[in-house]
Protein backbone atom coordinates (compact mmCIF):
# COMPACT_ATOMS: atom_id res chain seq x y z
CA UNK A 1 0.00 0.00 0.00
CA UNK A 2 2.10 3.09 -1.05
CA UNK A 3 -0.01 5.85 0.69
CA UNK A 4 1.70 4.14 4.01
CA UNK A 5 4.86 5.81 2.73
CA UNK A 6 3.80 9.12 2.71
CA UNK A 7 3.13 9.15 6.51
CA UNK A 8 6.08 9.85 8.39
CA UNK A 9 7.30 7.78 11.38
CA UNK A 10 4.62 6.47 13.89
CA UNK A 11 4.67 8.85 16.78
CA UNK A 12 2.72 6.13 19.30
CA UNK A 13 0.99 2.92 18.79
CA UNK A 14 -1.03 0.29 20.37
CA UNK A 15 -3.34 -2.83 19.60
CA UNK A 16 -6.68 -2.99 20.75
CA UNK A 17 -8.50 -6.64 21.06
CA UNK A 18 -12.01 -7.23 20.20
CA UNK A 19 -14.54 -5.73 23.00
CA UNK A 20 -12.24 -3.06 24.64
CA UNK A 21 -12.29 0.75 24.15
CA UNK A 22 -9.79 3.03 23.60
CA UNK A 23 -9.83 7.27 23.89
CA UNK A 24 -7.28 9.43 22.57
CA UNK A 25 -7.04 13.33 21.86
CA UNK A 26 -5.86 13.57 18.44
CA UNK A 27 -4.33 16.98 17.72
CA UNK A 28 -4.69 19.03 14.41
CA UNK A 29 -2.06 18.20 12.25
CA UNK A 30 -1.73 14.71 13.11
CA UNK A 31 -2.88 11.37 11.58
CA UNK A 32 -4.93 8.77 13.54
CA UNK A 33 -4.29 5.02 11.36
CA UNK A 34 -6.81 2.22 12.53
CA UNK A 35 -6.24 -1.22 10.49
CA UNK A 36 -8.40 -4.07 10.74
CA UNK A 37 -5.62 -6.76 11.36
CA UNK A 38 -7.87 -9.72 11.17
CA UNK A 39 -10.73 -8.89 8.76
CA UNK A 40 -13.85 -8.46 9.51
CA UNK A 41 -13.11 -5.63 12.58
CA UNK A 42 -15.88 -2.99 13.60
CA UNK A 43 -14.52 -0.24 15.08
CA UNK A 44 -17.39 1.81 16.58
CA UNK A 45 -16.57 5.61 16.79
CA UNK A 46 -17.44 9.05 18.24
CA UNK A 47 -15.55 12.26 18.00
CA UNK A 48 -15.46 15.71 20.13
CA UNK A 49 -13.90 18.89 19.70
CA UNK A 50 -11.39 18.28 22.91
CA UNK A 51 -11.52 22.60 23.91
CA UNK A 52 -15.47 22.13 23.90
CA UNK A 53 -16.88 18.32 23.95
CA UNK A 54 -20.49 19.83 23.68
CA UNK A 55 -18.83 20.11 20.02
CA UNK A 56 -19.27 16.90 18.30
CA UNK A 57 -19.73 14.22 15.56
CA UNK A 58 -22.80 14.60 13.68
CA UNK A 59 -23.82 11.92 11.73
CA UNK A 60 -26.88 13.72 9.69
CA UNK A 61 -24.32 17.14 8.87
CA UNK A 62 -21.45 14.60 7.95
CA UNK A 63 -23.81 12.94 5.09
CA UNK A 64 -26.04 15.78 3.95
CA UNK A 65 -23.33 18.02 3.35
CA UNK A 66 -21.93 15.19 1.01
CA UNK A 67 -24.80 13.78 -0.86
CA UNK A 68 -23.55 10.19 1.01
CA UNK A 69 -25.31 7.39 3.09
CA UNK A 70 -21.89 6.59 3.95
CA UNK A 71 -18.11 7.00 4.71
CA UNK A 72 -14.98 6.40 1.90
CA UNK A 73 -12.25 8.34 1.21
CA UNK A 74 -12.37 12.24 0.60
CA UNK A 75 -14.75 12.26 3.51
CA UNK A 76 -14.62 14.12 5.91
CA UNK A 77 -16.32 13.75 9.93
CA UNK A 78 -18.49 16.78 10.67
CA UNK A 79 -19.16 18.14 14.12
CA UNK A 80 -22.53 19.62 14.68
CA UNK A 81 -20.72 23.64 14.22
CA UNK A 82 -20.32 23.14 10.57
CA UNK A 83 -16.08 22.61 11.26
CA UNK A 84 -14.22 19.35 10.44
CA UNK A 85 -13.08 16.83 13.54
CA UNK A 86 -11.68 14.24 10.85
CA UNK A 87 -10.65 13.86 7.00
CA UNK A 88 -10.48 10.57 5.45
CA UNK A 89 -7.36 10.76 4.21
CA UNK A 90 -7.15 7.35 2.58
CA UNK A 91 -9.02 4.44 3.25
CA UNK A 92 -8.98 0.47 1.94
CA UNK A 93 -12.34 -0.79 2.04
CA UNK A 94 -14.64 1.43 0.22
CA UNK A 95 -17.88 1.77 2.71
CA UNK A 96 -17.83 2.62 6.33
CA UNK A 97 -20.89 2.71 8.33
CA UNK A 98 -22.83 5.58 10.27
CA UNK A 99 -26.24 5.18 10.14
CA UNK A 100 -26.33 1.92 12.44
CA UNK A 101 -25.10 2.34 16.18
CA UNK A 102 -23.93 -0.03 18.65
CA UNK A 103 -25.56 -2.94 20.49
CA UNK A 104 -27.03 -2.65 24.03
CA UNK A 105 -26.55 -4.89 26.80
CA UNK A 106 -29.82 -6.83 25.81
CA UNK A 107 -28.99 -6.91 22.45
CA UNK A 108 -25.57 -9.11 23.09
CA UNK A 109 -27.81 -10.84 25.93
CA UNK A 110 -30.33 -11.86 23.06
CA UNK A 111 -27.53 -12.73 20.25
CA UNK A 112 -24.59 -14.21 22.07
CA UNK A 113 -26.06 -15.43 25.33
CA UNK A 114 -25.73 -14.77 29.08
CA UNK A 115 -21.70 -14.84 29.87
CA UNK A 116 -21.11 -12.44 32.82
CA UNK A 117 -17.71 -11.77 34.79
CA UNK A 118 -18.59 -14.10 37.44
CA UNK A 119 -18.24 -17.09 35.45
CA UNK A 120 -16.04 -15.92 33.02
CA UNK A 121 -13.51 -12.79 34.10
CA UNK A 122 -12.29 -11.41 31.57
CA UNK A 123 -14.14 -13.08 28.56
CA UNK A 124 -17.24 -11.68 29.54
CA UNK A 125 -19.48 -10.07 27.18
CA UNK A 126 -18.96 -6.48 26.67
CA UNK A 127 -21.53 -4.16 24.44
CA UNK A 128 -20.49 -1.05 22.39
CA UNK A 129 -23.09 1.47 24.22
CA UNK A 130 -21.29 0.15 27.95
CA UNK A 131 -18.28 0.92 26.14
CA UNK A 132 -18.76 4.06 25.10
CA UNK A 133 -20.33 5.01 28.44
CA UNK A 134 -16.87 3.68 30.28
CA UNK A 135 -14.46 5.19 28.16
CA UNK A 136 -16.74 9.09 27.97
CA UNK A 137 -17.10 8.81 31.51
CA UNK A 138 -13.00 9.45 31.92
CA UNK A 139 -13.89 12.92 30.47
CA UNK A 140 -16.83 13.60 32.29
CA UNK A 141 -19.10 13.16 29.34
CA UNK A 142 -22.26 10.24 29.68
CA UNK A 143 -25.52 9.57 28.38
CA UNK A 144 -25.99 12.37 26.70
CA UNK A 145 -23.17 12.70 24.94
CA UNK A 146 -23.85 9.56 22.60
CA UNK A 147 -24.56 10.06 19.21
CA UNK A 148 -24.81 8.59 16.24
CA UNK A 149 -21.30 6.86 15.87
CA UNK A 150 -19.18 5.81 13.38
CA UNK A 151 -18.81 2.15 12.40
CA UNK A 152 -15.41 1.69 10.73
CA UNK A 153 -14.83 -1.22 8.71
CA UNK A 154 -18.35 -2.27 8.48
CA UNK A 155 -21.15 -1.79 5.10
CA UNK A 156 -24.44 -1.66 5.64
CA UNK A 157 -26.23 -0.32 2.21
CA UNK A 158 -30.03 0.74 1.77
CA UNK A 159 -32.37 -0.90 -0.59
CA UNK A 160 -35.21 0.83 -2.52
CA UNK A 161 -37.83 -0.03 -0.16
CA UNK A 162 -35.04 1.37 2.45
CA UNK A 163 -34.02 -2.19 4.09
CA UNK A 164 -30.67 -1.95 5.72
CA UNK A 165 -28.19 -4.68 4.42
CA UNK A 166 -25.33 -5.39 6.33
CA UNK A 167 -22.40 -6.87 4.08
CA UNK A 168 -20.48 -9.79 5.19
CA UNK A 169 -16.97 -10.45 4.45
CA UNK A 170 -16.63 -6.43 4.03
CA UNK A 171 -13.15 -5.87 5.48
CA UNK A 172 -10.06 -7.57 4.43
CA UNK A 173 -7.21 -8.41 7.26
CA UNK A 174 -4.53 -5.57 6.42
CA UNK A 175 -7.58 -2.53 5.66
CA UNK A 176 -6.72 0.45 7.33
CA UNK A 177 -8.51 3.74 7.51
CA UNK A 178 -6.16 7.05 8.04
CA UNK A 179 -8.26 9.76 10.01
CA UNK A 180 -6.48 13.67 10.38
CA UNK A 181 -7.26 15.42 12.90
CA UNK A 182 -8.39 18.64 11.78
CA UNK A 183 -9.28 20.10 15.36
CA UNK A 184 -7.70 18.57 18.75
CA UNK A 185 -10.32 15.97 18.80
CA UNK A 186 -11.37 13.83 21.26
CA UNK A 187 -11.91 10.21 19.85
CA UNK A 188 -13.45 7.35 21.61
CA UNK A 189 -13.92 3.88 20.13
CA UNK A 190 -14.33 0.32 21.06
CA UNK A 191 -14.51 -2.91 19.06
CA UNK A 192 -17.64 -4.70 19.60
CA UNK A 193 -19.31 -6.31 17.03
CA UNK A 194 -21.53 -4.34 14.85
CA UNK A 195 -25.26 -4.99 15.83
CA UNK A 196 -26.59 -5.86 12.27
CA UNK A 197 -23.29 -8.18 12.05
CA UNK A 198 -25.69 -12.02 11.15
CA UNK A 199 -22.45 -14.07 12.41
CA UNK A 200 -24.07 -15.56 15.88
CA UNK A 201 -21.04 -16.23 17.44
CA UNK A 202 -19.27 -13.79 19.78
CA UNK A 203 -15.79 -13.17 17.44
CA UNK A 204 -15.23 -9.40 18.24
CA UNK A 205 -12.09 -8.68 16.38
CA UNK A 206 -8.56 -7.13 17.40
CA UNK A 207 -7.35 -3.37 15.57
CA UNK A 208 -3.93 -1.75 15.72
CA UNK A 209 -3.81 2.03 16.41
CA UNK A 210 -0.97 4.19 14.97
CA UNK A 211 -0.37 7.92 15.07
CA UNK A 212 1.64 9.98 12.57
CA UNK A 213 2.53 13.77 12.71
CA UNK A 214 0.52 15.02 9.32
CA UNK A 215 1.01 18.80 9.35
CA UNK A 216 -0.54 21.36 7.66
CA UNK A 217 -3.63 20.41 5.06
CA UNK A 218 -2.67 22.06 1.61
CA UNK A 219 -5.27 24.41 -0.61
CA UNK A 220 -5.44 21.18 -3.45
CA UNK A 221 -6.36 18.72 -0.67
CA UNK A 222 -8.15 16.15 -1.52
CA UNK A 223 -10.88 16.27 1.22
CA UNK A 224 -11.15 19.77 1.38
CA UNK A 225 -11.86 19.73 -2.24
CA UNK A 226 -14.12 16.92 -2.20
CA UNK A 227 -17.26 19.14 -2.79
CA UNK A 228 -17.76 22.69 -2.43
CA UNK A 229 -19.56 22.14 1.12
CA UNK A 230 -16.18 20.93 2.63
CA UNK A 231 -14.53 24.06 1.03
CA UNK A 232 -16.68 25.60 3.38
CA UNK A 233 -16.41 23.60 6.14
CA UNK A 234 -12.73 23.64 6.07
CA UNK A 235 -12.57 27.71 6.29
CA UNK A 236 -14.84 27.15 8.86
CA UNK A 237 -12.19 25.25 10.74
CA UNK A 238 -9.63 27.55 9.80
CA UNK A 239 -11.62 30.49 11.42
CA UNK A 240 -11.72 28.49 14.39
CA UNK A 241 -7.78 28.73 14.74
CA UNK A 242 -7.11 31.43 13.31
CA UNK A 243 -5.09 29.73 10.53
CA UNK A 244 -5.98 30.51 7.04
CA UNK A 245 -4.30 27.96 4.36
CA UNK A 246 -2.16 30.46 1.99
CA UNK B 1 -47.52 2.09 4.73
CA UNK B 2 -50.98 4.23 4.29
CA UNK B 3 -53.36 4.09 7.78
CA UNK B 4 -56.24 6.12 8.54
CA UNK B 5 -56.84 7.56 11.73
CA UNK B 6 -60.24 6.94 14.07
CA UNK B 7 -59.92 9.76 16.02
CA UNK B 8 -62.21 12.85 15.65
CA UNK B 9 -60.50 16.24 15.82
CA UNK B 10 -63.58 17.54 17.53
CA UNK B 11 -62.58 15.08 20.26
CA UNK B 12 -59.07 16.32 20.13
CA UNK B 13 -58.74 17.46 23.80
CA UNK B 14 -55.88 19.52 22.79
CA UNK B 15 -55.12 21.21 19.49
CA UNK B 16 -52.37 23.84 18.93
CA UNK B 17 -50.91 25.64 15.45
CA UNK B 18 -47.50 25.99 15.67
CA UNK B 19 -46.60 28.56 12.50
CA UNK B 20 -43.39 28.03 10.57
CA UNK B 21 -40.31 28.37 12.14
CA UNK B 22 -41.73 28.29 15.84
CA UNK B 23 -40.69 25.69 18.21
CA UNK B 24 -43.08 23.70 20.56
CA UNK B 25 -42.27 21.90 23.50
CA UNK B 26 -45.27 19.99 25.79
CA UNK B 27 -45.42 16.75 27.85
CA UNK B 28 -47.53 13.53 26.16
CA UNK B 29 -48.52 11.32 28.95
CA UNK B 30 -48.73 7.98 28.40
CA UNK B 31 -51.10 6.42 25.95
CA UNK B 32 -52.11 9.32 24.72
CA UNK B 33 -52.15 10.12 20.81
CA UNK B 34 -50.48 13.23 19.23
CA UNK B 35 -51.50 13.93 15.40
CA UNK B 36 -49.22 16.20 13.24
CA UNK B 37 -51.64 17.88 10.87
CA UNK B 38 -49.63 19.36 7.23
CA UNK B 39 -51.98 21.77 7.29
CA UNK B 40 -50.68 23.15 3.60
CA UNK B 41 -48.44 20.59 2.82
CA UNK B 42 -44.53 19.55 2.37
CA UNK B 43 -44.06 21.43 5.36
CA UNK B 44 -40.82 19.44 7.36
CA UNK B 45 -41.62 18.87 11.41
CA UNK B 46 -37.98 18.38 13.15
CA UNK B 47 -39.23 16.00 16.22
CA UNK B 48 -37.23 15.00 19.64
CA UNK B 49 -38.57 12.89 22.21
CA UNK B 50 -37.31 12.42 25.41
CA UNK B 51 -38.50 10.41 28.44
CA UNK B 52 -40.22 13.12 30.55
CA UNK B 53 -39.15 11.54 33.95
CA UNK B 54 -35.32 11.40 33.03
CA UNK B 55 -34.50 13.07 29.63
CA UNK B 56 -30.67 11.37 29.29
CA UNK B 57 -33.33 8.11 28.06
CA UNK B 58 -34.06 10.26 24.26
CA UNK B 59 -35.01 9.27 20.90
CA UNK B 60 -32.41 7.30 19.10
CA UNK B 61 -32.75 7.21 15.27
CA UNK B 62 -30.09 4.59 14.36
CA UNK B 63 -32.14 2.22 17.29
CA UNK B 64 -35.35 3.05 15.78
CA UNK B 65 -34.11 2.27 12.36
CA UNK B 66 -31.86 -0.96 13.20
CA UNK B 67 -35.11 -2.52 15.13
CA UNK B 68 -37.28 -2.02 12.27
CA UNK B 69 -34.31 -3.13 9.91
CA UNK B 70 -35.64 -0.15 7.98
CA UNK B 71 -34.66 3.57 7.64
CA UNK B 72 -38.31 5.20 6.61
CA UNK B 73 -40.85 5.70 9.11
CA UNK B 74 -44.19 5.17 8.54
CA UNK B 75 -47.55 3.59 10.61
CA UNK B 76 -46.15 0.61 12.59
CA UNK B 77 -43.09 2.16 12.89
CA UNK B 78 -41.96 1.87 17.16
CA UNK B 79 -39.65 5.04 17.99
CA UNK B 80 -37.08 3.20 20.26
CA UNK B 81 -34.99 5.20 23.04
CA UNK B 82 -31.21 5.14 23.47
CA UNK B 83 -31.95 2.80 26.35
CA UNK B 84 -33.59 0.52 23.61
CA UNK B 85 -37.25 1.04 24.93
CA UNK B 86 -40.06 1.84 22.71
CA UNK B 87 -40.94 5.85 23.70
CA UNK B 88 -44.10 5.79 20.54
CA UNK B 89 -45.55 3.69 18.12
CA UNK B 90 -46.96 5.60 14.89
CA UNK B 91 -50.41 4.66 14.77
CA UNK B 92 -51.60 6.44 11.54
CA UNK B 93 -49.99 7.78 8.65
CA UNK B 94 -51.50 9.10 5.31
CA UNK B 95 -48.12 10.86 4.11
CA UNK B 96 -46.39 7.28 3.76
CA UNK B 97 -42.84 7.97 5.05
CA UNK B 98 -41.02 10.02 7.24
CA UNK B 99 -37.22 10.67 7.64
CA UNK B 100 -34.84 10.27 10.37
CA UNK B 101 -31.12 10.49 9.15
CA UNK B 102 -31.41 14.28 7.75
CA UNK B 103 -30.68 15.90 11.08
CA UNK B 104 -32.09 19.15 12.08
CA UNK B 105 -30.93 22.74 10.29
CA UNK B 106 -28.28 24.85 12.39
CA UNK B 107 -26.81 28.13 11.95
CA UNK B 108 -23.50 26.35 11.47
CA UNK B 109 -24.43 23.63 9.04
CA UNK B 110 -26.22 25.96 6.65
CA UNK B 111 -23.22 28.11 6.18
CA UNK B 112 -21.14 24.33 4.90
CA UNK B 113 -24.32 23.02 3.06
CA UNK B 114 -25.38 26.69 1.24
CA UNK B 115 -23.11 29.53 1.84
CA UNK B 116 -21.17 31.15 4.50
CA UNK B 117 -23.45 34.13 4.49
CA UNK B 118 -26.19 31.83 5.65
CA UNK B 119 -24.89 32.00 9.19
CA UNK B 120 -27.46 35.02 9.70
CA UNK B 121 -30.94 32.27 8.45
CA UNK B 122 -33.31 31.22 10.77
CA UNK B 123 -32.94 27.53 12.07
CA UNK B 124 -34.37 24.81 14.09
CA UNK B 125 -31.52 24.40 16.24
CA UNK B 126 -32.18 28.00 17.06
CA UNK B 127 -35.46 26.95 18.40
CA UNK B 128 -34.56 24.02 20.07
CA UNK B 129 -31.99 25.81 22.11
CA UNK B 130 -34.52 28.74 22.88
CA UNK B 131 -37.28 26.15 23.54
CA UNK B 132 -34.81 24.13 25.88
CA UNK B 133 -33.16 27.26 27.59
CA UNK B 134 -36.92 29.16 28.61
CA UNK B 135 -38.24 25.37 29.50
CA UNK B 136 -36.54 25.42 33.34
CA UNK B 137 -35.63 21.75 32.22
CA UNK B 138 -32.17 22.17 32.83
CA UNK B 139 -32.10 21.34 29.40
CA UNK B 140 -29.67 22.76 26.12
CA UNK B 141 -27.25 22.02 23.52
CA UNK B 142 -26.29 18.44 24.84
CA UNK B 143 -29.58 17.50 24.70
CA UNK B 144 -30.01 17.95 20.98
CA UNK B 145 -29.34 14.60 19.52
CA UNK B 146 -30.70 12.69 16.41
CA UNK B 147 -34.74 13.71 15.93
CA UNK B 148 -37.16 12.76 13.36
CA UNK B 149 -38.23 14.94 10.36
CA UNK B 150 -41.79 14.68 9.34
CA UNK B 151 -42.93 14.55 5.98
CA UNK B 152 -39.26 15.14 4.97
CA UNK B 153 -37.87 12.90 1.95
CA UNK B 154 -34.55 11.85 1.98
CA UNK B 155 -33.96 9.02 -0.37
CA UNK B 156 -30.67 7.02 0.17
CA UNK B 157 -29.56 4.72 -3.04
CA UNK B 158 -27.87 1.17 -2.81
CA UNK B 159 -24.72 2.32 -3.87
CA UNK B 160 -24.87 5.16 -1.17
CA UNK B 161 -26.42 7.97 -2.44
CA UNK B 162 -28.19 10.40 -0.17
CA UNK B 163 -30.42 13.66 -1.16
CA UNK B 164 -32.97 16.08 -0.17
CA UNK B 165 -35.81 15.42 -2.51
CA UNK B 166 -39.18 17.42 -3.03
CA UNK B 167 -41.82 16.42 -0.07
CA UNK B 168 -44.24 13.49 -0.61
CA UNK B 169 -46.84 15.25 1.81
CA UNK B 170 -49.86 17.54 0.97
CA UNK B 171 -52.49 20.00 2.33
CA UNK B 172 -54.03 17.60 4.95
CA UNK B 173 -51.88 14.70 5.48
CA UNK B 174 -51.30 13.51 8.98
CA UNK B 175 -49.34 11.24 11.33
CA UNK B 176 -50.01 9.74 14.79
CA UNK B 177 -48.54 8.62 17.27
CA UNK B 178 -49.15 7.00 20.87
CA UNK B 179 -47.10 7.68 23.69
CA UNK B 180 -45.74 4.20 25.49
CA UNK B 181 -44.26 6.33 28.01
CA UNK B 182 -44.12 9.83 29.27
CA UNK B 183 -42.73 11.60 26.71
CA UNK B 184 -41.55 14.79 26.46
CA UNK B 185 -41.89 16.52 22.51
CA UNK B 186 -39.52 18.88 21.29
CA UNK B 187 -40.38 20.28 18.00
CA UNK B 188 -39.44 23.00 15.43
CA UNK B 189 -41.37 23.63 12.72
CA UNK B 190 -38.52 23.79 10.16
CA UNK B 191 -37.44 27.80 8.60
CA UNK B 192 -35.41 26.33 6.31
CA UNK B 193 -35.61 27.95 2.86
CA UNK B 194 -32.59 26.40 0.90
CA UNK B 195 -33.41 23.04 0.14
CA UNK B 196 -37.17 21.42 -1.20
CA UNK B 197 -37.71 19.97 2.34
CA UNK B 198 -40.56 22.73 2.98
CA UNK B 199 -41.07 23.45 -0.58
CA UNK B 200 -38.87 26.89 -0.45
CA UNK B 201 -42.25 27.99 1.40
CA UNK B 202 -42.38 27.01 5.12
CA UNK B 203 -45.54 26.59 6.56
CA UNK B 204 -47.70 26.05 9.72
CA UNK B 205 -48.26 22.77 11.11
CA UNK B 206 -51.70 21.76 13.50
CA UNK B 207 -51.07 19.49 16.65
CA UNK B 208 -53.86 17.36 18.36
CA UNK B 209 -53.93 15.27 21.34
CA UNK B 210 -56.39 12.74 22.21
CA UNK B 211 -56.29 10.89 25.55
CA UNK B 212 -56.08 7.26 25.66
Amino acid sequence: MTTQATLAPSVYQTSIIGARSWSFIIHRGYTLRITDIAGAANCSLLAYNNDEKLERYNMADTLKAQHTAMLTKGNVLYSDMGRVLFSITEETCGWHDTISGVNNAKLVREKYGSKPYQDNFNSFHRNGRELFLIELGKYGLGKKDIVPNVNLFSKVYVNAEGGMNFVTQHSQAGSFIDLRAEMNTLVVLNTCQHPLDPNPSWEPKPVDIAIFHSGDVSKDDRCRNHCPENQRGFINTENYYCQHVA
Amino acid sequence: MLKLSSLKAEQAHTRHTIAAGEPWLYTLKKGQTLRILDLEGNQAVDTIFYNAHDPSERYSATDTIRHQNNIYLTSGSQLLSTEGNVMLTITADTCGRHDTLGGACAAESNTVRYALEKINMHNCRDNYLIALAESGLEMGKRDITSNINFYMNVPVTPEGGLTFEDGISDAGKYVELQAEMDVLVLVSNCPQLNNPCNAYNPTPVEMLIWDA
